[in-house]
């Protein structure tokens, strides 16, 4: 745990390098022409966002992102990448043309404005409770329980345990659907 | 450090929608898409700060849908490709006007 307290300019330091590690790793991901390299730069955003994770309080998520993002999702993709065997990266033709380039640069730019301008003004301040300085001196008066896990989990199984239900059937309808689609149909023709 | 984080967020979210329409491979289409979900785990997380644990309980959640997501769409992908013989959304047009 890095509290914003212990040590502020280490922090600050730390906050923005991952950040701009993240965002650097993100332009080279869209950038490349071979999946297999735009992978390994997703993998860097993913890892850059785990720290800013740990950095932000939250170390279950960060774990979580580590293990579940970096760890299974993009193994997926690589291997799927591997099974599709498309050929050599330059003989892609992968991006699109000038027009479409230039209209989703517009997009982009417009897109990212009207977030900036959402996040600029004193929208962000606004959102802080009024209450918040009295709720954080109490929350780290009171003994936490389960360390840094139970604020996390206790919600999961109280509040939105119906969800976390509902959950399980959603991953086994993906299981079944991959199996079904991914088969090779020997019957059929 | 929520100002930084809600920007770097947006920044994020933004690269992943350039590259959903600037790329034609479905694969990287489908790793923006992934980019665009970690952007805006990164604004729960940022304001669960604020608002308690329960935008990390979402995040849990969102992770757990992008990872069914990947699964059945990657294994789209795979019978489009035995069917089409390419992963191009150029090539693949069958639904075009």
């Amino acid at each position: 745990m890095l509290p914003n307290e212990f040590h502020p300019l280490l922090y600050t330091f730390s906050f923005y390098f991952f950040g701009l590690l993240a965002i650097g790793s993100a332009l080279a991901f869209v950038t490349r022409k071979s999946p297999v390299a735009a992978a390994m730069w997703l993998v860097n955003v993913m890892f850059a966002l785990a720290a800013l994770y740990v950095m932000l309080d939250a170390q279950f998520i960060g774990a979580m992102q580590v293990l579940v993002y970096t760890g299974a999702i993009m193994v997926v993709f690589l291997f799927v990448i591997m099974l599709l065997n498309l050929g050599h990266a330059s003989d892609l033709a992968d991006a699109r043309g000038k027009w479409p380039s230039i209209v989703a640069l517009v997009f982009g730019v417009a897109l990212l404005s009207e977030l900036m301008v959402l996040n600029r003004g004193n929208t962000v301040e606004k959102l802080i409770p009024a209450d918040l300085a009295a709720k954080a001196a109490s929350a780290a008066a009171a003994p936490t329980v389960g360390g840094v896990i139970g604020p996390v989990a206790a919600p999961l199984f109280k509040e939105y345990l119906l969800a976390f239900e509902l959950t399980s059937v959603l991953l086994l309808a993906a299981i079944v659907g991959a199996v079904v689609l991914g088969k090779r149909r020997t019957d059929a023709r | 450090m929520l100002v930084e984080a809600l920007a770097l967020s947006a920044v994020l979210f933004t690269i992943g929608v350039v590259g959903v329409l600037t790329r034609r491979n479905a694969i990287i289409i489908f790793m923006c898409v992934e980019l665009m979900l970690n952007a805006v785990n990164l604004s729960f997380v940022a304001l669960s700060k604020l608002y308690g644990a329960a935008g990390q309980v979402f995040v849990v959640f969102t992770m757990t849908v992008a990872a069914a997501e990947a699964a059945v769409g990657l294994a789209i992908i795979i019978a489009i490709l035995r069917h089409q013989k390419t992963v191009n959304l150029q090539n693949i047009n069958l639904l075009k006007g």
